[in-house]
Formats: structure tokens, C-alpha cells, sequence
């Protein structure tokens, strides 16, 4: 477990460098440097040159790469155009509201796809099978912009049975978590599709296992069997999937703070695009890479550590 | 030409068998109609500006109602698909050539040149897809190509690595040793024996991203990041709707349900292809 922990570390480590190095050449090689960006059309020779100075951006491109290379794995993501304060501030300040907004996504994904993929394995080829099999593909294919527009329209706008836009009031968490539900669903509907065709999957092979037979034989009813011997062997290829649904869901949580006029993340990359913030945008994708990088790290690690079998493939 | 059409045929029956291939079809079908004949169906002009008939509500003469312009909705709606449908093909046909090239590389060339691919493939599949998007978006200015670009950029790691992988499968089988040792040349044994034996899977694929790529245009065009106004996309209708959300919601409702009509049908029908022709791939998927 060790061995695989510290390979699948160091696999990591290399693949956060390759994405800046990725990032960093597709800004260097894109036409128009960052400081004619940040000016916009107006600005003079003069004002483009000493940005470029302060940016750094005068050296040779192999001591701007280490620079930026070094400075990042410390934590240093420049600072931004506007206020000049730190990026990797400006960025660590608004994380929380984007992490809260996937939280509350897998919270909808978890609650309705476990079930809804357990019970449809135990009935299938029933007609609530079929349906709720329809449902999951079509929840999966509706872009999470879309959701997050009806659902505003629908629960907010029309029946007024939610809060529309904002976070909430600051200091009450009852007032926070209403302002959560609508935004976590756009985030996390797509996912309860997912997962309940996972769950579903998984669930149909694990029913047919000796172990099932035997506590069939023993008597147990079939909730018993589904959810304390069955389900707890057929999540497993689910918490796999997890990471690569938190990526997906940073995508869609740009969109539902835009929509929802939540802060977050997402929020602060597109205001910083509208006001031409470079380093901001870059730091931002930067730490949110990094942040999807490490939660596969971290998925990875725990189904090798539930499932020995997978360690020996890395 | 008849045993081809024969299969076509054949295949086509399979597809309508399953009512979710039959309802994917004709939405698919609908929406290239829609799109090729737009300028037949649309009495008004997309982008024609007449402010004394803003936000009108669905008529007779405007069958979607009018925006904050006064530009027909129908008409945008119509002229939007074609561009959804343009940027969908081109960007994937752009993925397609790009992946299977890296994927050949990558299968059948040196090991060290394999791994740095694979590392640079694993890079960019790291990156949150908008994020990326918007990144880039940035700095080539917004515009249908920048989308496109942003579309090949996520897209070609996958393609790559399927392509890489059946590549490396069948570089030891018997019958590419016995092309090899006639002297067959690297090209001719990639194009004659291991492409058309592994593009199968690869297209079917492709095919399921037409739904993503239309996602990621209109996403981008919502943010006012993707098509230049006035050219009429979805999202950009939908972001038009989303603005004037509580007074004149048949503007959202205009721009959103072709949006869903439409990855609902390209899902349905990629999802049913790929039951029909290779159902292995519903465990890789």
C-alpha cells in the first residue's frame, strides 16, 4: 500500500508540473502577450513595456517558465492586475463557496442516485426500471446551464418556493443552506444519473455473488440483503467515478454561480476575464486543477486501499 | 453500393426497434432538418432589429415570440442550430484526424515517445473543462473559433488513447508480423491494418460527443464568450432570456428547449448505436 501510495504520489506531482507547463506554453504561445491583454487596445508602448517588466515577461522564456514553475509549487501565483493583492489570496478566499456548491451537488447526486440505482437493480426490467433508466441518460446529457436556468425559473421565479440569487445572509446557516439547494442541483442532477446507472450496474453483478445466495438461503429479506451486503461491495466502482464527478461539477459550478450570482471560484474567473484580470484567470485554473488532480489522488488511494487488487496495476 | 445500403438499411431497422434509438433518431433527424432548411422556415430575418416589437409574446407571426430587439425567435432559434450543428462537426471531425494521428504515434512509435504523450494527454484531461475553456477564451479573444479550438483541445486526448491503445493490441498480433515481414512500409501497415481495425469503437465515440460539443458551444456562447453578436446561438438566446428571466420568460424557454431536444436525441440515438454495435464499450464509457 505504501509503494502504491508514493507511485500514484509522484504520478500526481508529474501531472500537476505537465499542466503548468502546459498552461504556461499555451500562454506564451498564443498570440498577444498577457500585458496587451490586461491594457486593452489603448495602452501605449510605454505602459505595455512596463507591465511586461513587472510581469516578468522581458527574460527568456526558459527563466519565465522556472520562475513561474518554482513560484507555484511554493504557493506564489503572482499578483493580480486590479488591486494587486496575491492571486493564490484572492483565489483561496473564494474556494470555499465553490467546494460548498459541490458538496451540495454530491449531496443531491449521493442521496437520490444510490437509492434510485439499488432499487432499480432489484426490479429490473420492470417498467420503473426502464423509466428511471430513460430519466438517468437524459439527466446526464441536459447541460447543468440549462438545469440551472429552469430550475431558476421554475422553483425560484414561478412557485417562489426557493431564494433566487446570492449566498444568503452571512451569519445564518439555515438562510445559507436554502441559497445552496437550487445551485447544488444544477451541479450535482447530471451526477444522480451517473450514479444510479453505476450503482445499478455494479449492484446487478454483485446480487448474482455466492456471498447473496447464502444470505438468501439464511433468510435475510431482500432490504437487508441490498443495502448492508450488497451495496456496500457494489459502491465501489462509484467512489472511483467520484473524482472525475467533482471535476465535472467544478465545470457546471462555474455556470450555477454565474446564474445564481453566487461567489465562487467560477464567479471570480468570469469577472476577471470581463475586466481582462490575466493572472487571476491562469491562478484560478491553475489551483482548481490542482484541486481535481489531488481529489483523483485521493480517490485512487481509497479504492486501493479497499481493493488490493487494483494497487498492482498502477 | 446495394450490400452497403442493404446494411445501412439493416442497421437503421435495428435502431428503430429500440423506442429510445427511434425517438433519438427522429430528434436528430428534426433538428438537421430544421437546421438545413432554416432559411425556407424563417419568414423573418435572425438578425433583423425592429424595436417596436420587443418582447412579444409567442404569436401567430412571431411562433416563439420576439426578444429585447425584436428579432424573431423562431428565426434565431432556426439559424442557432445551424451553427451548433457547424461547430459540433467541424470541431469534431478537427478532434478526429488530430487523435487518430497522436493515438498511431503513440501506439506504434518508441516507448519513451508513448509515455511524455500520455503524460501530455493525462495534463490536459486534468484540467476542469470550462475552466480551460475559458482560460483560452481569454486570450484569443472570444469568438466560434476559440470554442472550437477548446473543443479539440479536450477532445483529442480520448481519441488519442483509444486509437493508442487497439494500436498496441494489434502491432504484435500475427497478421501485422506477417505484413511487416514482407516489407510492407510503417505507413502502409498503420493505414491498410491497424487503422480500419480499430476506428470502429473510435466513431461510435465521436459520435456521443455531438451532444457535448453542443453543450460546451452554447455553455460558451451563454457567457457571451462564444458566437459575436448578432449571429444567433442558443446560448446566447438563453443568456438574452436569462436577463429578462422574471418578465418575459418564452425568451429562456426559446433558447433552452432546442438545447435539450437536441442532446437528448444525439444521446439517445449515440446510446443506442453503441448498445447495437459494440456494446464493450459501455464499461469503458
Amino acid at each position: 500500500m505504501l509503494i502504491y501510495s508514493l507511485k500514484r504520489l509522484a504520478l500526481a506531482v508529474l501531472i500537476v508540473s505537465a499542466a503548468m507547463f502546459l498552461l504556461f506554453t499555451m500562454i506564451y504561445l498564443i498570440p498577444g502577450d498577457p500585458a496587451s491583454v490586461a491594457l486593452g487596445p489603448r495602452a501605449t508602448d510605454a505602459m505595455r513595456e512596463a507591465l511586461l517588466i513587472k510581469m516578468g515577461l522581458d527574460q527568456p522564456v526558459w527563466i519565465q517558465f522556472w520562475n513561474f514553475f518554482t513560484n507555484a509549487w511554493q504557493g506564489n501565483l503572482g499578483n493580480e492586475i486590479l488591486s494587486n493583492r496575491p492571486v493564490a489570496d484572492v483565489v483561496m478566499e473564494q474556494l470555499p463557496w465553490t467546494l460548498a456548491l459541490i458538496a451540495g451537488g454530491m449531496v443531491w447526486s449521493i442521496a437520490l442516485g444510490i437509492p434510485l440505482g439499488c432499487w432499480t437493480a432489484v426490479k429490473r426490467g420492470g417498467l420503473a426500471d426502464r423509466a428511471i433508466g430513460v430519466l438517468s441518460i437524459a439527466v446526464i446529457a441536459v447541460p447543468s446551464f440549462v438545469v440551472a436556468i429552469y430550475a431558476l425559473l421554475i422553483f425560484a421565479v414561478s412557485l417562489r418556493w426557493l431564494p433566487a440569487i446570492g449566498a444568503g445572509d452571512p451569519g445564518n446557516l439555515g438562510d445559507q443552506l436554502l441559497h445552496l439547494v437550487l445551485p447544488s442541483l444544477a451541479v450535482g442532477l447530471g451526477w444522480v444519473g451517473y450514479i444510479a446507472r453505476m450503482v445499478r450496474a455494479s449492484m446487478l453483478e454483485v446480487l448474482e455473488a455466492p456471498h447473496i445466495r447464502t444470505a438468501r438461503a439464511f433468510g435475510l429479506t431482500d432490504r437487508q440483503i441490498t443495502y448492508r451486503y450488497a451495496l456496500s461491495i457494489a459502491i465501489l466502482p462509484t467512489v472511483t467515478l467520484l473524482g472525475v464527478g467533482i471535476g465535472q461539477m467544478l465545470s457546471s459550478a462555474v455556470f450555477a454561480e454565474i446564474v445564481f450570482a453566487r461567489p465562487g471560484v467560477g464567479k471570480l474567473v468570469y469577472d476577471a476575464i470581463l475586466t481582462r484580470n490575466y493572472p487571476l484567470v491562469s491562478g484560478a485554473v491553475l489551483v482548481t486543477t490542482a484541486l481535481f488532480i489531488a481529489i483523483n489522488l485521493i480517490a485512487d488511494l481509497v479504492v486501493g486501499y479497499l481493493d488490493p487488487r487494483v494497487r498492482s496495476r498502477l | 453500393m446495394y450490400e452497403a445500403a442493404s446494411k445501412l438499411l439493416n442497421s437503421l431497422r435495428r435502431v428503430i426497434a429500440e423506442p429510445l434509438g427511434a425517438v433519438g433518431l427522429i430528434l436528430v433527424i428534426g433538428m438537421i432538418a430544421a437546421a438545413i432548411f432554416a432559411d425556407l422556415l424563417a419568414v423573418h430575418d435572425p438578425t433583423s432589429i425592429s424595436p417596436r416589437d420587443r418582447f412579444m409574446e409567442p404569436s401567430v407571426a412571431h411562433l416563439l415570440g420576439t426578444d429585447q430587439l425584436g428579432r424573431d425567435l423562431f428565426s434565431r432559434v432556426l439559424h442557432g442550430g445551424q451553427i451548433a450543428l457547424t461547430v459540433a462537426l467541424i470541431s469534431i471531425a478537427v478532434s478526429l484526424i488530430i487523435g487518430v494521428v497522436l493515438g498511431l504515434i503513440a501506439g506504434y512509435g518508441p516507448s519513451w515517445l508513448d509515455n511524455s504523450m500520455i503524460l501530455l494527454f493525462d495534463a490536459i484531461k486534468s484540467y476542469p473543462t470550462v475552466m480551460l475553456a475559458l482560460a483560452l477564451v481569454t486570450l484569443f479573444g472570444p469568438s466560434l473559433t476559440a470554442v472550437m479550438i477548446v473543443v479539440v483541445l479536450v477532445n483529442v486526448p480520448g481519441y488519442a488513447r483509444i486509437i493508442r491503445t487497439q494500436t498496441l493490441a494489434l502491432k504484435s498480433s500475427q497478421f501485422v508480423a506477417s505484413a511487416q515481414s514482407i516489407g510492407a512500409s510503417t505507413a502502409r501497415v498503420l493505414r491498410v491494418h491497424i487503422l480500419p481495425n480499430s476506428i470502429g469503437p473510435l466513431l461510435i465515440l465521436a459520435s456521443m460527443d455531438i451532444p457535448v460539443v453542443i453543450a460546451i458551444e452554447a455553455g460558451m456562447s451563454f457567457l457571451g464568450l462564444g458566437v459575436r453578436p448578432p449571429t444567433p446561438s442558443w446560448g446566447s438566446i438563453l443568456n438574452d432570456g436569462f436577463t429578462a428571466i422574471r418578465d418575459t420568460p418564452w425568451i429562456a424557454i426559446a433558447g433552452g428547449v432546442p438545447i435539450i431536444l437536441t442532446t437528448l436525441g444525439f444521446t439517445f440515438l449515440g446510446e443506442t448505436l453503441r448498445d447495437i454495435f459494440d456494446p464493450r464499450l459501455k464499461t469503458q464509457a
